[in-house]
């Protein structure tokens, strides 16, 4: 498995993440790695085997159709960097 | 007077305060005073003696009236991965650096209805994500603990919740939360000598908890007693419905596991952890528990769990994978810190670049590679597949025995800036604890001894799902036999 730095400036864009390039330098060689070492995987035979996403078999859980939480805006907005009247601002995003 | 109250138990602590032998004031400042004498040890993030000293004199006069709770008076750390209403919670994380939840976690909110004081939030590796607390925003957190042979360097408590073994086990706080995700309390208890136990996947809520892999993630407690542990996990386990993995059956009283025999019981050993390379006194210590356990009556059986050395890959595949899908919602717009660039994807990018540290940024890539188009299959389904065969591994081993019994960690603790330079060295810490959150399952460590350098051993107990009672039994055994009073050489300096 080789990861190269674009492979490295792809994984930043798709995870949202800005990475310079001494990123890519120091990042590169450390996924490679991890990759590598999670190869040995492979080796196992899965056959036949479900994948387990959760150890609990839970059903889920229903409960009524009503309101129990809500009308908590100034909590919500408490943390915002930048918020306005009741909203979340962001820079423009449409033209 | 006050050393001597930062030493008690949480249990001799309940009776004395029902007993009014002290005040809830007292012990609180007595706990303050020695978070302050070993501030430099860098275990707590956010320390809030003002909140702390309120919540003990409401307790006081609950205890005047007679109205104490179960834990009244108790003065607790928690990690800082738990939300805490109006107080800071960083996740150590700069992304975090300035976030004051508006609501409590739901196990931290428990603990407070049971009587608890919070002397503040403690340290951790960012986002929990490491082993070695070396990791957090807000610095490394130091062990108490000193080789004896002469090398003077800093230790790493373990991690990620260090802050929480450190503070445990240098007095500065009578108990505190953790959470485990791959080992995350119970390397940190065994490297600082002292007991923590992750229940079973689903016995505690984690509701208000910053979330790092959440298939995996679980709270539970530290504290120096296995009877400790048992108090305090009396008052975080339970049903929650904002947690719908969380399983609704009842909570016992664990402390009425606490049954020191092992009588009918059988006890299984895993070969398969016989590390290579695992230290001579590792092994001893491990016959020194089967010994132990053996003695207290227990049936001792070989058993297998083939799988195991694929644990460690599956965790870090899986793990990677939710956290990049659970750490998407740091973004700059809703919380935490915001860096503005040229547009919104730039704000993100900049953002979460600033936020962020590389040992979450590499996991985060990682993730993000595992799930991509073309990979998910080969990487994720497989170790999904894997994790169940892991699994499996455990249901066939507890058709024959009740409990098993391995060490804590391969290793004595390392000193901060080792197993730096290499992720998997580091990721090599979490072999023997990293397989029980894959299952599920319950896993206990307690303190059996010390190594040649001086620095606290532990062995891990693991029981079946819901079986922490049988590991709060077996762990007790243990507790007993071992007589661990080994105390951390920077505290017995200061004293």
């Amino acid at each position: 498995m080789t990861i190269d730095k674009a492979t490295v400036r792809k994984l930043g864009t798709l995870s949202r993440i800005h990475v310079s390039p001494e990123d890519e330098d120091y990042y590169a060689p450390q996924v490679a790695g991890i990759l590598k070492w999670i190869e040995q995987l492979q080796e196992v035979n899965t056959d036949n085997v479900q994948p387990l996403t959760s150890v609990s078999d839970l059903k889920a859980v229903l409960r009524a159709d009503i309101v129990n939480d809500g009308d908590q805006a100034a909590a919500v907005l408490a943390n915002a960097p930048e918020s306005v009247e009741g909203f979340f601002v962001v820079s423009k995003i449409v033209e | 007077m006050t050393k001597d109250l930062t030493t008690l138990t949480i249990a001799e602590a309940i009776s004395k305060l029902k007993n009014k032998e002290f005040s809830a004031v007292e012990l609180t400042k007595a706990h303050l005073a020695q978070m302050e004498a070993h501030r430099a040890l860098n275990a707590y993030i956010t320390e809030t003696p003002e909140l702390a000293l309120e919540q003990a004199a409401a307790s006081d006069a609950r205890l005047a009236k007679g109205e104490g709770r179960p834990l009244e008076g108790i003065p607790m750390g928690i990690k800082d991965l738990y939300c805490t209403k109006g107080i800071r919670t960083t996740a150590g994380s700069n992304i975090l650096g300035n976030f004051i939840p508006q609501y409590e976690s739901t196990v931290s909110q428990k603990l407070l209805d049971a009587g608890t004081i919070t002397l503040g939030k403690l340290n951790l590796d960012e986002f929990a994500m490491g082993s070695s607390n070396t990791t957090s925003a807000y610095g490394n957190v130091i062990s108490p603990w000193r080789r004896t042979n002469g090398d003077n360097r800093d230790l790493v408590p373990g991690g990620s919740s260090g802050g929480s073994a450190a503070a445990v086990s240098a007095f500065m706080c009578m108990g505190a939360t953790g959470t485990d995700t791959g080992g995350s309390i119970r390397q940190p208890a065994a490297f600082t000598g002292i007991s923590g136990i992750k229940p079973t996947y689903g016995r505690c809520s984690r509701w208000g908890i910053v979330a790092y892999a959440s298939s995996l993630d679980q709270a539970g407690p530290f504290a120096r007693t296995v009877e400790d542990c048992a108090l305090m996990l009396n008052h975080m386990a339970g049903y929650d419905p904002k947690d719908s993995t969380s399983v609704n059956i009842p909570v016992p009283d664990y402390t009425k596991a606490l049954i020191p025999d092992m009588k009918g019981l059988k006890v299984g050993i895993p070969k398969e952890y016989r590390a290579d390379g695992m230290p001579a006194e590792i092994e001893a210590l491990w016959q020194q528990g089967i010994d132990w356990l053996k003695d207290a009556g227990a049936e001792i059986i070989d058993v297998s769990l083939p799988h195991t050395k694929y644990a460690l890959p599956t965790y870090y595949v899986i793990a990677p994978a939710e956290a990049s899908s659970n750490l998407a919602r740091y973004d700059g717009v809703r919380y935490g810190l915001r860096i503005d660039g040229e547009n919104l994807n730039d704000t993100y990018e900049r953002t979460r670049a600033e936020g962020f540290g590389r040992e979450v940024k590499r996991r985060i890539m990682t993730g993000t590679y595992v799930l991509s188009a073309g990979y998910y299959d080969a990487y994720y389904t497989k170790a999904q597949k894997v994790r169940r065969l892991i699994s499996d591994d455990f249901a066939k081993a507890y058709e024959k025995c009740e409990i098993l019994l391995t060490p804590a960690t391969p290793s004595e603790a390392f000193a901060i800036g080792e197993n730096e330079d290499d992720p998997i060295k580091m990721y090599l810490n979490d072999l023997f604890t990293v397989t029980v959150n894959l299952a599920g399952l319950p896993g206990m460590t307690v303190p059996t001894g010390l190594s040649g350098n001086g620095l606290p051993l532990g062995l891990q107990l693991i029981g079946k799902p819901w079986g922490e009672e049988t590991v709060f039994r077996a762990g007790c055994v243990l507790e007993q036999a071992a007589q661990f009073k080994a105390l951390p050489q920077l505290v017995k300096k200061a004293a």
